[in-house]
């Protein structure tokens, strides 16, 4: 018997008794209407009321992975996610429970303490709003074996000295792009839906192995120029933490020379095509050191293809000869090395 | 799909398999275009784990050409395919030995011989994951095989995978000659209540021939589908919902709403027999596969006919080898039978069995990752709602029942659903079966009327060997008991009145001489390994538990551990995503809290 199967439709069904076009839901005691299929978030921030979220973006489809956003509804013995879980007429949400607060301080202890947040927008206040403290955990104990090379059910237990293990590992430096440092990979699963089925629908990455060890990874960990990856750069726009970065930002990071309060902001129109694109120029030193699009654009939706993305040095004129900034030198440098190196 | 694949061929011997399990991709010359694969390649995707599966047991790795073989035909990404062989324990991505003794080091074998076992394996094979002339070994979490401990699961490229245990493994002459090509031949499927009157899930088993489709019908097979083509599909489903059966696989939800749930959609939708039993010290699933196969398929027949789902799915755990074959062979028996294909039984209702085979991971026993790995997809839960009953297997309505639920629709059929609600309590009705093992003088599967108390049924097994020191009741994801709970009524009702959950019937007694700090490490250490990895507080929270728990355990600095310990307990139990991590703290904090360790 050959099986065929219908293309999987994760929406569930509508109930077709239920035409009313609102849903009213109670938030913090306070009574919130929000259309139907609305999310609880969406009802949380219709009366600003936003919450902490991490794997949510509103131009990807929820995982609801991070559970940073968790509230409590009753009825409910969980938890639930608000990034996903829809409002249902009559639901009682609370945002700010001793549940809720002890959940998420956890969820940013677990996170703090195992990944490198520090270029992570909105953490540091999170951590303080909710008493966060990751170090009661122990000292930070890196792997001592190559995480990519780990296998799903196995690990090394902890010794009675035991810390608490991170994810820390080398970036991965592959091209001339973009680095991967997954040292500050929360797996909030966002690049892995942009390079996928939400944006770009190359499907260079996807979550490999298992659990703690589960790692964002090309087929048997190839490097990008050996992957599917095109370069759009859609996995840097949507990263949470800068795990993904500006290959160009991470060498000026390095070097001490990035300086994000010297550097200016220039919204333009991409020049390659006639979609429309709109670009943010990112420039230092009048050199441009990285590039973004703004989520809220209604063509770009913050995605762009590898030429809005990196195609910007021919604007720039940047001949050998004439590159005389500490910006230049530090990325002419970089590259000499990586065309010597590999 | 503009998929790109990298230049690595498979090997002849690796294309072979693969073109065993999946058909060659069609190529579609329309005018002007050629097309490879399309949406007929793409809705194949559930062929993924079965092909993975067929290159591990043939070459015993797969190989970058044969995962990029695979991925031609089924028109899925490298990166995916990747992600979800590497999901899989069973699975290697790199070469490694071609045979290798997966040696159970879990609650029920750890200390019941599997540790000089191990220490004998390693003296002889070298450290873990080393090669012997083709031959190594690694740890494994259990392998329900815990009433004949210590157990080991051959992985044999190129042959039938094994299982071995008790004094074939205790005699590592006898288990690194069995991994190496020794025959390993099956042992009779036997319960310690062989021939005792009153079982009804049990009472075949040992007796029927678990082979032989004849056989199944000598001893009564047929007379249930009979009698449930006469009741019609709403009179079935009547006679369950008066039954008050409820799930067996460790959540206790009414099978009855489930079924009328899913009746109430239109086709497609599938029903899905949970067979992926892997909770330490659990084998009652085993046994019934192993012991009554032909008996299952009627039962998961008659919940199809009930239900309306044409399409069954059956998804047994990977290292239960015994049991997939015979499954196998019973379904193909059933097909030529016509008890399965277009028209069962000649009643005129069409419902097939594809049997699908776990491939070493825990969490793919929560329904919902079970069907993300029938899927294709890595075995990661979903978020509920929405429910299975609506939104399941490829986003159609779905039934998952556990084997042990499945079995009891055979009786309440025959017999009405009244007789079988007069068995037992008001709100657990019917028998149960209890997995018994560890410090207990006669370890098996025991059947019993709901109500028997704890003491009771270790009598029945012979009584704890040694002075007992604690029960783990329900499994890793349940909870330590003392002598002060012999008492407990084994219901649902009783248990849940004093904090506890039968899960999915372990009673494994442990005596004074135990290290239970080792035996509570290991369960920490367990849910380490079997976390998906998915949502943060339980794929970090098993990690930080584990670390807290061997500190405490071994320097005593109690206030700090036992702090962080409670904390983390409790968000993984509010703010995980399924069962798994809710219930990962669950044997660690009962440990604790009675002063176990």
């Amino acid at each position: 018997m050959t099986i065929q199967h219908p293309p999987v439709d994760r929406e569930p069904p509508t109930s077709s008794d239920e035409h009313a076009a609102t849903v009213t839901v109670e938030v913090d005691g306070r009574s919130v209407s929000v259309a139907r299929g609305a999310t609880l978030l969406d009802a949380c921030r219709a009366i600003e009321q936003p919450q902490p979220t991490l794997c949510f973006l509103e131009t990807l489809t929820p995982v609801n992975a991070c559970r940073v956003c968790v509230v409590e509804v009753e009825g409910s013995r969980p938890l639930v996610p608000s990034c996903s879980r829809r409002a249902e007429e009559g639901m009682v949400v609370a945002t700010d429970s001793p549940r809720v607060r002890h959940s998420r301080r956890m969820v940013l202890e677990f996170l703090g303490s195992s990944v490198d947040l520090s270029l992570a927008d909105d953490v540091a206040g999170w951590m303080e709003d909710y008493g966060a403290d990751p170090s009661r955990f122990g000292p930070p104990t890196p792997p001592a074996d190559e995480r990519d090379g780990r296998h799903a059910g196995h690990h090394a237990s902890p010794g009675p000295e035991a810390g608490a293990e991170t994810v820390e590992q080398p970036v991965k430096i592959d091209n001339d792009l973009y680095v991967r440092d997954y040292s500050r990979c929360i797996l909030c699963y966002r690049c892995v839906e942009a390079c996928g089925e939400d944006a770009q629908n190359t499907f260079a990455i996807a979550v490999a192995g298992r659990g703690f060890d589960a790692r964002i990874s090309t087929e048997f960990d190839l490097p990008l120029t050996d992957s599917a990856c095109v370069y759009c750069g859609n996995c840097i726009e949507v990263c949470p933490t800068d795990a993904l970065m500006f290959r160009s930002e991470h060498e000026l990071r390095r070097a001490e020379v990035w300086d994000e309060d010297e550097q200016q902001v220039t919204r333009t129109v991409c020049s390659f095509c006639g979609v429309g694109c709109n670009l943010e120029l990112h420039t230092q030193d009048d050199r441009i050191v990285k590039v973004t699009s703004p989520k809220d654009h209604s063509i770009t939706h913050g995605n762009l293809c590898v030429k809005g993305r990196f195609g910007y040095d021919h604007v720039q004129e940047l001949g050998d000869d004439l590159a005389t900034t500490p910006i230049d030198e530090v990325l002419r440098s970089a590259r000499d090395g990586s065309d010597a190196g590999g | 799909m503009d998929l790109r694949f990298t230049d690595a061929e498979p090997t002849a011997q690796e294309r072979d398999l693969i073109e065993a399990t999946v058909p060659r991709v069609e190529v579609v010359e329309h005018p002007g275009r050629v097309v490879r694969g399309g949406h007929d390649a793409r809705s194949q995707r559930h062929l993924l784990l079965p092909a993975l599966a067929a290159v591990q047991a043939g070459i015993g790795h797969v190989s970058e050409g044969a995962l990029m073989e695979i991925c031609r035909r089924l028109t899925v990404p490298p990166a995916e395919a990747y992600g979800v062989a590497s999901f899989y324990a069973l699975i290697s991505t790199e070469p490694r030995p071609p045979r290798i003794a997966h040696l159970c080091d879990d609650v029920g074998c750890g200390p019941f011989g599997a540790d000089e076992v191990i220490a004998e394996v390693q003296r002889r094979l070298g450290p873990a994951g080393a090669s012997t002339d083709g031959s190594g070994w690694a740890r494994s979490p259990c392998l329900g095989q815990c009433d004949r401990a210590p157990a080991a699961y051959l992985q044999r490229a190129g042959q039938e995978d094994a299982v071995v245990a008790g004094a074939d493994v205790s005699d590592v002459d006898h288990l690194v000659a069995a991994l190496d090509d020794h025959p390993v031949t099956a042992p009779a499927v036997t319960v310690p209540q062989q021939g005792e009157p009153g079982l009804r899930l049990l009472a075949r088993i040992g007796s029927v021939d678990p082979t032989s489709l004849v056989d199944h019908r000598v001893h009564g097979g047929g007379e249930a589908l009979r009698r449930a083509l006469e009741l019609g599909p709403d009179g079935v489903r009547a006679e369950v919902a008066t039954a008050n059966l409820r799930g067996r696989g460790g959540a206790a939800f009414p099978t009855a709403v489930k079924w009328d749930a899913v009746a109430a959609h239109d086709d497609p939708k599938y029903l899905i027999c949970n067979a992926d039993e892997s909770e330490p010290g659990t084998f009652k699933d085993r046994v019934l596969l192993e012991g009554d196969p032909y008996r299952l398929l009627e039962a998961m027949t008659i919940a199809a006919y009930a239900t309306g789902c044409r399409i069954g799915y059956l998804y047994v755990r990977g290292e239960y080898p015994v049991a997939t074959r015979r499954l196998a062979d019973a379904i193909a028996t059933s097909r030529q039978a016509g008890l399965l294909g277009d028209d069962v039984a000649g009643a005129g209702f069409a419902f097939d069995v594809e049997l699908r085979r776990g491939q070493g991971a825990y969490i793919c026993g929560e329904e919902t990752a079970l069907m993300e790995s029938i899927e294709g997809h890595r075995g990661e839960p979903r978020n509920k709602p929405p429910f299975p009953t609506d939104t399941g297997l490829f986003g159609r309505p779905t039934v998952v029942n556990n084997v042990e639920t499945l079995l009891n629709v055979t009786d309440i059929v025959l017999e009405g659903g009244q007789a079988f609600a007069e068995l037992g309590t008001r709100d657990s009705t019917g028998t149960r079966l209890f997995c018994l093992s560890g410090a207990i003088a006669v370890p098996g599967v025991y059947e019993v009327t709901y109500g028997e108390t704890l003491g009771a049924l270790l009598e029945r097994a012979g009584g704890v060997t040694g002075e007992l020191a604690a029960v783990l009741l329900g499994g890793a994801a349940g909870s330590f008991v003392t002598a002060e709970h012999l008492d407990v009524p084994l219901t649902f009702e009783a248990t849940r009145e004093r904090g506890l959950a039968l899960g999915s019937g372990v009673v494994m007694p442990f005596d004074a001489g135990t290290d239970l700090g080792r035996v509570v490490a290991r369960i920490a250490a367990f849910f380490r390994d079997e976390t998906c990895g998915q949502c943060v507080p339980c794929r970090v929270g098993v990690v930080r538990q584990e670390e807290a728990l061997v500190r405490y355990l071994s320097n005593g600095r109690e206030t700090v551990e036992l702090e962080l310990l409670g904390d983390i307990d409790r968000a993984m139990t509010d703010a995980s995503i399924c069962g798994l991590g809710q219930t990962a703290a669950s044997a660690v904090r009962s440990a604790i809290a009675q002063r176990l360790v």
